[in-house]
């Protein structure tokens, strides 16, 4: 025993399982939110439950989300006292007839379950998923289907429907949103002008022309998106709903409708494949608990580069001038000790830094110097994408500082003295050999801030992030990127989503959803960093021999 | 070959100064004392080097030959506890005069260092370092001159196909005349070689040995070593240092056949050190 000890093997042990309990709870982590989000996309089968009694029948169709087995005595409203009841959790839609989404249902007077292939479901642009059957079909008020090829004209109609609601909202937010943008500018240049005292009758008659110009532009445009509501207003479908009642539902309101109880596995597949991109590829609705997180996914990204773009040439700089030129002392060692120290303040601190100087001082400054057209509403003297990135540059400018001056020290001296040796200043070293060798080091501090800054939240909240942005910060209007827009984050977009939505249980998994793709966001820059990395390590290989 | 390009560079390289015993000497050292902090590495040393020849450093270790060397082109300037007093001319000028450049000091004396410090770069680049420090952009002057620089270092013919390959793939040998060839392209007066083999195999030592007697003709070679016999082998002159003081110095015949001093002696023929 005492052998046993002494040979080191209860420690390997001791090691192993350390690192395999880590292992199982990074995996555990992932596979929870990889299920509960990921199954959110497949198209579950919809059932009809029948249940009746002595006085009334009901029937119920609805997706099931879960089930349980509950004590029978803590169901109330029941006489049965005696064992368990399965009660299932399930998705009825229809939140505009029946006032929510889910339900609850008890396994009691329960007589019959079935799949019946026809029932459909409509994803809606408000008010949720619809379930029920299709009717029939309505062109102009006037039915063009019969019971046969309903679905077909239903699935044709919609198509064109989206085709149109596309170009619709090409227009709308292309073209007439740039006109906006355009005239907006003018009517910012033409205050310029008043302001500076420069407003010449010939600046106003170029202004007032261009605005002329635009303006016709716009009436042409919006005629065009007139006719095309006009178009997209032409179809409804009519629809029985579980109870019994008929509606009318206009096609302009319907997203995409599908028959899951006829789908064959690779139809789910695809469709799975399909509402997956969706997600990630579209707008939210209703709250952000419909619809997609691309503006979050887009926003979280664009946040990370301008931060790792501002935070590199900070931190080398400090960490280059703490290393090579300042002389060694009490003070760089307690620079060194704050420095240090920087990387624990809590995030939200840096927050409320990046409100009162950031956002009120400097962007308050910036106003009043360069846009004093648009007083008082504020340009940069409010919450936006520069300042957030300004703020978790600074919330991370320790770990580049650090990593920095570690990759420096480790530059051997023969290397300097063989470049200054050639006659080279102290700088043309840095900039030519030292640098460059030190750039895998200063890789690894950008990685490190990049994993710290995709995944903070806390700063953002004071500082640029919203529940739901208008535009992203990156268009094709002049200047192209709007520094002093608003942007969404995956962060606080699943705070948002799981805590502030008024319906939870859709927005459950959109939180496990969103959640996995923050992960992946953050692995994938993460991965991009360490791959740049990788090759800059390769090339400057040196130090090894 | 590589005479016809160094002529086009630079005749005066080729042909020998027959002028006046004077400029003859290149290096003149006066009463050189050097510090590091409270203690003094290098005591009162003077003495007078001669254009185109070699001299050896000789001393056991700590002596202070390694520490002298770089007196010469003020690389201790780098350690910042360093004081130096006394002089050390070249050209009948004071190095530590307050006005000096010391990175054109640099480029006149050229170093090379015990361990090869090949920068993480091309072959090329390596080599063409120096010259673009000194502004050189042109590509076409570029590639004559490492041409010249890798001939002068005998190693043009191992390394003419596979310039844009990192030098950190060559091997030891290679390397450390890859940073003689990077010392030589800037074209120095005077060269540095500190234990210049000591980190070499046999074959290489030799290839640099051979390589030193033929730079000899061009520039002024200062070499430390810890290598007796390659200090017979390479050097027409010897200095023999102990404990920072300079105990010999003259013609490396009469100090390795019949040195004036027991200390040198006792040295040489192995008795301390």
């Amino acid at each position: 025993m005492k052998n046993w000890f002494s040979s080191g093997t209860p420690w390997i042990w001791l090691n192993a399982g350390a690192i395999a309990l880590a292992l199982v709870a990074v995996f555990g982590l992932l596979f929870l939110i990889i299920v509960r989000g990921m199954s959110h996309f497949w198209p579950a089968n919809v059932e009809s439950f029948h249940f009746q009694n002595e006085e009334n029948s009901l029937i119920v169709i609805a997706e099931i989300i879960e089930s349980e087995t509950v004590p029978a005595e803590s169901i109330q409203g029941y006489d049965i006292k005696e064992g368990n009841v399965t009660r299932y959790l399930v998705k009825t839609g229809n939140r505009d007839l029946l006032g929510s989404d889910f339900r609850w249902l008890y396994d009691i007077d329960l007589i019959k379950r079935e799949e019946t292939r026809d029932v459909m479901v409509i994803e809606r642009i408000e008010w949720g998923n619809f379930y029920g059957y299709l009717d029939s079909v309505y062109e102009n008020g006037t039915k063009v289907s019969n019971k046969d090829n309903a679905w077909q004209q239903f699935e044709k109609r919609i198509q064109r429907t989206a085709d149109i609601r596309e170009s619709i909202l090409e227009l709308e937010q292309g073209e007439i949103g740039a006109i906006n943008y355009q005239l907006e500018r003018l009517r910012l240049k033409e205050k310029r002008l008043i302001i500076d005292n420069k407003l010449t009758d010939q600046a106003l008659n170029t202004i007032t022309q261009k605005r002329k110009a635009l303006n016709a532009e716009y009436e042409l445009l919006l005629k065009q998106t007139q006719s095309l509501y006009k178009e997209i207003n032409r179809d409804s479908i009519r629809a029985t709903v579980m109870d019994g009642t008929v509606v009318t539902i206009p096609l302009e309101k319907i997203v995409k409708a599908w028959q899951p109880n006829k789908f064959s596995f690779s139809d789910k597949v695809f469709f799975y494949i399909e509402s997956l991109w969706a997600f990630i590829s579209e707008d939210p609705r209703e709250a952000n608990t419909e619809g997609g997180i691309f503006p979050a996914i887009f926003g979280t990204v664009l946040m990370v580069i301008l931060m790792a773009i501002l935070v590199t040439p900070f931190g080398v700089i400090a960490a280059i001038y703490l290393r090579e030129y300042a002389k060694q002392g009490a003070i760089i060692r307690v620079i060194r000790i704050a420095v240090n120290n920087l990387a624990g303040v809590p995030s939200i601190v840096y927050g409320v830094f990046g409100l009162g100087f950031f956002v009120y001082f400097l962007g308050g400054q910036i106003d009043d110097l360069f846009y004093p057209e648009s007083q008082p509403s504020p340009t940069f003297g409010t919450p936006g994408l520069l300042w957030s990135s300004l703020t978790l540059a600074l919330l991370t400018l320790p770990v580049v500082i650090v990593a920095t001056e570690e990759g420096l020290s480790r530059i051997p001296i023969s290397l300097r003295e063989g470049s200054l040796g050639l006659g080279a200043t102290k700088v043309e070293t840095l900039w030519r050999v030292v640098l460059p060798m030190a750039s895998p080091a200063i890789m690894t501090g950008l990685i490190l801030a990049v994993a710290r800054a995709a995944g903070e939240v806390a700063p953002l909240m004071l500082v640029g992030v919203v529940k739901l942005a208008p535009s992203l910060p990156l268009d094709g209007n002049f200047p192209f990127l709007h520094l002093d827009r608003k942007f969404m984050h995956l962060g606080f977009h699943i705070y948002d989503v799981g805590f502030q939505s008024p319906n939870v249980e859709a927005a459950r998994p959109l939180v496990y959803a969103t959640s996995f793709l923050l992960v992946v966001v953050i692995v994938g820059l993460n991965l991009t960093a360490i791959n740049l990395r990788n090759k800059l390590r390769e090339k400057y290989r040196a130090l090894d021999n | 070959m590589s005479e016809s390009i160094a002529t086009k560079i630079d005749p005066s390289l080729l042909t020998s100064d027959d002028s006046a015993s004077e400029s003859d000497i290149c290096l003149d050292v006066k009463n050189l004392n050097l510090f590091y902090g409270e203690s003094q590495a290098l005591k009162d040393i003077s003495f007078k080097m001669k254009k185109n020849k070699v001299t050896a450093f000789i001393g056991p270790s700590g002596c202070g030959k390694s520490t002298l060397l770089r007196c010469f082109n003020r690389m201790n300037d780098l350690v910042d506890s360093v004081r130096v007093e006394g002089e050390i001319n070249l050209d009948n000028k004071n190095i530590y005069a307050p006005n000096v450049d010391v990175t054109s000091l640099r480029q006149r004396v050229g170093m090379v260092f015990q361990k090869p410090n090949p920068f993480p770069m091309s072959i090329f680049e390596n080599v063409a370092y120096g010259l673009r420090l000194q502004g050189i952009k042109k590509r076409r002057v570029l590639e004559e001159k490492v041409e010249w620089a890798l001939k002068g270092a005998a190693l043009w013919e191992e390394v003419k196909d596979r310039l844009d390959q990192s030098a950190l793939g060559m091997s030891g040998g290679q390397q450390q005349r890859l940073v003689i060839a990077r010392a030589i392209a800037i074209e120095p007066e005077i060269l540095l070689l500190d234990e210049p083999a000591s980190a070499l195999d046999p074959i290489s030592t030799l290839k640099i040995e051979e390589l030193i007697y033929d730079l000899k003709s061009k520039y002024t070679i200062l070499i430390v070593t810890h290598n007796m016999q390659q200090a017979a082998r390479v050097s027409d002159e010897t200095a023999f240092m102990y404990m920072g003081e300079m105990i010999e110095f003259g013609n490396t015949n009469t100090i390795f056949t019949n040195p004036e001093k027991k200390q040198t002696e006792d040295y040489i023929t192995g008795r301390y050190g």
